[in-house]
């Protein structure tokens, strides 16, 4: 697939923008700024930046408890995130949310989730709202291999696949839930083998290839929009660090660390880049160059931000009656 | 004014908000083909179509999740669980996604959806087919408890429900669908939530009740007038909102009160009443008040171990000659 020069800093951009919020809310996680855990979406930035890249701004997306790069990739604001990481009252839920749950309707975010799997159902109804509505929209639905175990991703992709629903279920394979590796927990090489059990077709790509994962997420978001029914993608990209910062990973080995960081997704693909002069580095580095801008004023806007009266924890439970 | 059952009640409610409002739909287990194991949605697909009337896998899971997600763009969902029981299939969306969604976005979305499902205590469904899950529904904030006991109060409370933008929980009653009959008027009407009803005036003792331990308050108070004890009994229709001004009210004239319902006595909708009476009425209490209630085991499934377990009309007499004594 030939990409033209605008895509692809679009790319590089949405990547770099992922790895430098992550590696600046860990700072400010382990400055004990941000309360709560961090599960940083280092290493899986390619899977969310190719994803969205491939949507239409009126589409929807669900993420998960490690879904900062969902949020960026479709278009969420660094200091209003950032300021919701800290629980001050400029965050995107006032707080209320943090890490894992932060969603912003008016971009189409239907909200990261905390529960494993727990984002299937909702967004796979979303899609069925579409349907219904006869709109185009699609739902890009994220969840990590540890989910495809939940019975509520069986329940809802199956459901999906009988009314032929607009969404596709993209798989952020990082080969661990937790300490326990996908290996013990499911008995196939290749998990895109689970979309023939609900008769819709599956791809496994690279997922620390952008234009791979690009390429495979336009191919099943325009069958969605055809009409023709879910797709699943499987984008495999070993995890670069651990569960959430502070984990030691002392139940894996070294070796299969080392090689995750080796294939850096943002290196190799920085590389790319200039070796087949698409990018010259001085492009990248004035992009590199706007990405640190946004994060310095995401940090400063969410240091100076004010908590949420502490009152407002009795609000926003139900739509006040008119 | 014509009479209907329970049953009927619900399905003209359901048919009447989907006329309304090209956003209710509808979607369940066996709700289309057959009008639903109960019968309740029976001739709403051919009405409406199979689109707004779907028949769904046996997903109770699925069921509230896609409900959720199809609320969250605009679409007004009823979802039917079959029996309260499956509740436990589906409890995982309903704790977690239902009720914690739009809180947790910090009031970004609204949730315009209803969990309509059947209690069945009474008909030796056993543990697995004889629900009474509304306390544990209560206990989760986020999610509005609606349960009435007569079929006027099914309508007009099934009809607030769908054009409520939050999450309902509407609990049936299987004994009432086609045991329970009583006056619905043609014309339409609504009930609003949050506003108890006087089911029958009394002076002397108060019994709250709602679903089937309505009609039951209502039998044992025909048995205790014979004695002279004149009993009111207040139906709160909806468990959240919860109306006490009117419970209040009554504790104050009657000063004896019973709560009754065929609830788990442990932690239940009971003490929950209880404690709310004893904190904003301790001084008009006469007597502590009584409690009757289901013994804390699984439904067993022989008819005589059912009733035993149960909480009956004559519980309600007993302890209501306990209280006047």
């Amino acid at each position: 697939m030939t990409l033209d020069k605008n895509k692809h800093a679009d790319f590089y951009k949405s990547m770099l923008r992922i790895r430098r919020f992550e590696e600046t809310a860990i700072e400010a996680f382990s400055a004990g700024k941000i309360p709560g855990f961090i599960h940083s979406y280092i290493g899986e930035e390619a899977i969310a930046s190719g994803v969205c890249g491939a949507l239409e701004p009126g589409d929807l997306i669900t993420g998960t408890h490690r879904g900062h790069g969902h949020c960026l990739a479709k278009g969420m604001r660094m200091d209003r995130m950032m300021a919701e990481l800290y629980g001050k009252a400029t965050g995107y839920n006032k707080g209320k949310g943090g890490s894992m749950h932060i969603s912003d309707f008016s971009c189409g975010v239907l909200g990261c989730n905390g529960i494993v799997a727990g984002g299937i159902g909702l967004a796979t109804g979303a899609a069925w709202g579409n349907q219904l509505q006869g709109n185009s929209r699609v739902v890009a639905c994220f969840f990590g291999d540890g989910a495809m175990n939940r019975g509520s991703f069986h329940e809802a992709v199956n459901m999906a696949s009988i009314w032929s629903l607009p969404v596709v279920y993209v798989v952020e394979a990082n080969g661990w839930g937790i300490s326990f590796s996908t290996r013990n927990a499911i008995n196939l090489v290749d998990l895109s083998e689970r979309a023939k059990a609900y008769g819709i077709p599956g791809v496994s790509v690279d997922g620390y290839d952008v234009m791979a994962v690009y390429e495979a997420a336009k191919a099943a978001i325009e069958r969605a929009r055809r009409g023709e029914g879910p797709s699943m993608v499987v984008c495999n990209a070993p995890r670069m660090r651990g569960h959430e910062e502070g984990d030691p990973q002392t139940y894996r080995p070294k070796d299969d660390i080392d090689k995750a960081k080796k294939n850096d997704p943002i290196k190799r693909y920085s590389e790319f880049l200039v070796a087949q002069s698409i990018l010259s580095k001085d492009e990248l580095k004035a992009i590199k160059q706007q990405v640190e801008e946004e994060v310095a004023q995401a940090i400063k806007f969410a240091d100076e931000s004010p908590y949420p009266n502490p009152e407002e924890a009795l609000q926003d439970l139900f739509v006040e009656e008119k | 004014m014509r009479e209907i059952t329970y049953a009927q009640a619900i399905n003209e409610a359901l048919r009447e908000e989907m006329k309304r409002d090209q956003r209710v739909i509808t979607l369940g287990e066996d709700i289309g083909g057959i009008g639903g194991n109960f019968g309740v949605t029976k001739g709403l697909q051919e009405e409406f179509g199979s689109q707004r009337v779907r028949d769904t896998p046996i997903s109770e899971d699925a069921i509230v999740g896609l409900s959720l997600g199809a609320a969250l763009v605009g679409m007004r969902p009823v979802a039917e669980i079959m029996f309260s029981t499956f509740l436990g299939c589906c409890m995982e969306e309903i704790v977690n996604q239902v009720t914690a969604i739009r809180y947790m976005s910090g009031g970004q979305c609204t949730i315009p959806m209803v969990i309509r499902t059947a209690n069945s205590l009474g008909r030796s469904g056993a543990a697995q087919h004889s629900g009474r899950a509304e306390a544990l529904i209560m206990h989760i904030p986020g999610i509005k408890v609606v349960i009435p006991a007569t079929p006027y109060d099914a309508k007009g409370l099934l009809k607030t429900a769908i054009r409520d933008p939050n999450p309902v929980i509407f609990f049936e009653h299987a004994m009432a669908y086609y045991g329970v009959k009583g006056e619905v008027p043609e014309e339409e009407y609504t009930i609003p939530f949050g506003v108890a009803d006087v089911k029958r005036q009394g002076k002397d003792l108060t019994i709250v009740a709602y679903s089937l331990m309505v009609r039951k308050a209502l039998e044992a108070a025909e048995i205790l007038a014979k004695d002279g004890i004149n009993v009111e009994v207040i139906d709160p229709r909806t468990l959240v909102p919860l109306d006490m001004d009117t419970i209040i009210k009554s504790v104050k004239k009657t000063h004896r009160v019973i709560v009754a319902s065929e609830e788990c006595e442990t932690a239940g909708v009971c003490a929950e009443i209880s404690y709310r009476i004893v904190e904003a009425a301790f001084d008009e209490l006469d007597a502590p008040i009584q409690r009757v209630a289901t013994a804390d085991v699984p439904v067993p499934f022989s008819p005589p171990l059912e009733k035993y377990m149960m909480a009956k009309t004559e519980d309600i007499v007993k302890a209501a000659k306990k209280l006047m004594a």
